[in-house]
């Protein structure tokens, strides 16, 4: 019996005719942990939670979600997951409350038990005035938070949320985000979460997995990630232009200068430690500082350095290519 | 048949009702429609009861058979286009990630489409009688015209189910109501099959199972127990329901791919 929540070996799915969407990934994730699987459209995000959650047989591989193999034992997994996938699969027609009943029959909960696990889900999600609503006339944060209550109707132990917060504007994102990490941390629950947003990743998961093309590029926790690529560098600009030479003759005395748009930069040699020695050395200098910033290396950046391309730029450029695919095709 | 599985197939129905009913287009068109047409043939076609050999006086009667198989169509492609945005939106694989078991889908959403396709037969049952028509088979006739209808919407639903299915598409779906009104149209529809004086179209409508879909109804109203008009009428629709609803038992297996 294996002690991780989900684990993959090799997994592998190609498409009749197509790429292989998913290229041999491993991956290990701890039960209570936050993991996310961060990527640009079309790297195989969605393709392994599809996997990983019995809708779709490996080519090749294997994976085991609470210890149950996906693709020899389906009904076991699918008796421990919840999943919420890329589409909020719901029916316009139906009412929040109806969906949560149908799917709390569906799991076979007790008939007793289903109208308060319902109430207790919509209120826990914020629906509970906007429960008797067709879905129709939800917006799109509520239909993703909807989708998150009927993953958890069965109180899964290990929860797939497939780019939930994409389309969403920012007080819903935050929203979610405050609910996926309640459920792992007060409730012990597995996510395994999909994201082309490096912030997502970066606020929410406790280890990320960048993947591109199917595979694995980098893994690990996204603070130790980014010190992986690289150190933080800090930018000053002087109040008075004229002061800005001086500011760089400062910052050289802590690492290697870099190129600034406005001021003075320095990549730092001992990182974010020594910005209090940059502040106190400035003012030694009577330099008046206008403005300071420290940058710290992003997640992107670790996309950039294992691949050469950077995450924000490489779903667009993929999407175009496979509009210059479709367009060689028609003609 | 355990106490979990009703569940599930009471939910799934009762589901494919409501949402047809919070669709008022998929409930009047298929009730309207054919009385429409009805409507417009019994005024129009009226003079085809003089013919020598006509079965009855009154064409409203002749016609009322129509409604039946009509009405059954509209609401199979409905059924159908509902059971296919299912799949394109995602709401099949949010059900797929459940332990519910494949047959209970089907059935739920098959009693849904005959739930309805009951209703109809009742309103165009009620209509004719309102208009004077007078069933020669008696009341255990209307009870057998009523049992018939649900058997046809059965066999029509499972095979709107298995376009759905197997395409996944509401337009493949859509696309299907034509080719199944060019059978309604070659049938003995709008005339006793001794009645046409055309060749090829007598010997299409005599090869068409919907001619003895018809004549199965109109027999009940018209001529009272004619045991080969109800043998041929519950046999093809017993046949196309029983193929209809194996094809879509097996697309639902291909389609719901879970392990």
């Amino acid at each position: 019996m294996t002690d991780y929540a989900i684990e993959a070996d090799g997994l592998v799915m190609e498409y009749k005719k197509g790429p292989r969407a998913v290229d041999g990934i491993d991956l290990a994730v701890a039960p209570g942990e936050i993991y996310g699987f961060l990527g640009p459209n079309g790297a195989g995000k969605s393709t392994t939670v599809h996997i990983l959650t019995t809708l779709l047989p490996p080519t090749a591989g294997s994976a085991r979600v609470a210890g149950h193999d996906v693709a020899k034992d389906g009904p076991r997994v699918r008796a421990v997951i919840g999943a919420a996938l890329q589409e909020a699969a719901l029916d316009p027609l139906l009412t929040g409350r109806e969906h949560l009943r149908l799917q709390a029959a569906l799991q076979a909960l007790p008939r007793a038990e289903r109208g308060p696990r319902a109430n207790a889900l919509l209120e826990r999600v914020g629906l509970s005035e906007a429960a008797d609503r067709k879905v129709r006339g939800y917006s799109g944060g509520m239909k993703r938070r909807l989708d998150l209550a009927l993953a958890l109707v069965h109180r899964p132990r290990v929860l797939f949320l497939d780019e939930p917060t994409t389309g969403l504007d920012v007080q819903s994102r935050t929203a979610l985000w405050e609910e996926v990490e309640r459920l792992a941390k007060s409730d012990g629950v597995t996510v395994f979460l999909t994201t082309q947003y490096l912030e997502e990743a970066d606020v929410l998961a406790d280890r990320v997995a960048i993947i591109d093309h199917g595979h694995i590029v980098a893994e690990g926790a996204p603070r130790a990630l980014k010190a992986e690529i690289g150190r933080p560098t800090v930018e000053v600009l002087a109040a008075d232009d004229a002061d800005n030479e001086r500011v760089g003759a400062v910052l050289a005395r802590f690492g290697e200068p870099c190129a600034s748009s406005q001021g003075a930069a320095v990549r730092l040699r001992s990182g974010e430690t020594d910005l209090a020695d940059i502040v106190r050395a400035l003012d030694a200098e009577k330099v008046t500082v206008e403005h300071l910033e420290l940058h710290q290396p992003s997640l992107d950046d670790v996309f950039l350095a294992k691949t050469g391309r950077s995450l924000e730029g490489a779903g667009s450029e993929e999407r175009e290519a496979e509009r210059r695919e479709l367009a060689t095709e028609a003609a | 048949m355990n106490e979990a599985f009703a569940d599930q197939v009471v939910l799934l129905g009762r589901r494919s009702v409501v949402r047809t009913v919070r669709q008022p287009a998929n409930v009047v068109f298929p009730l309207v429609f054919p009385l429409l047409i009805l409507a417009v043939n019994a005024g129009g076609l009226d003079a085809a009861t003089r013919l020598p050999g006509f079965p009855t006086d009154s064409f409203v009667a002749f016609a009322l058979a129509i409604p039946f198989i009509q009405g059954a169509l509209f609401a199979t492609m409905n059924a159908g286009t509902d059971l296919a945005r299912d799949i394109q939106t995602g709401f099949l694989n949010r059900l797929s990630l459940t332990p519910m078991r494949g047959v209970a889908l089907l059935t739920g959403q098959l009693g849904g489409v005959v739930t309805l396709g009951l209703v109809q037969a009742v309103v165009y049952l009620a209509v004719g009688l309102a208009v004077g028509v007078r069933l020669e088979s008696g009341p255990l006739g209307a009870l057998v015209l009523l049992a018939f209808a649900l058997v046809v919407s059965l066999g029509f639903g499972a095979l709107g189910a298995f376009a759905a299915l197997r395409t996944g598409s509401g337009e493949a779906v859509q696309g299907l109501f034509p080719v199944f009104f060019v059978f309604l149209f070659i049938s003995s529809m709008n005339m006793p099959r001794n009645l046409i004086e055309i060749d090829w179209f007598r010997v299409a409508a005599t090869v068409n199972p919907v001619s003895y879909l018809i004549e199965c109804v109109r027999s009940l109203i018209i001529t009272g127990w004619d045991a080969e008009a109800l043998a041929l009428g519950f046999g093809i629709a017993g046949a196309i329901t029983i193929v209809a609803v194996a094809l879509a038992a097996v697309s639902l297996r291909t389609r719901l791919t879970r392990s």
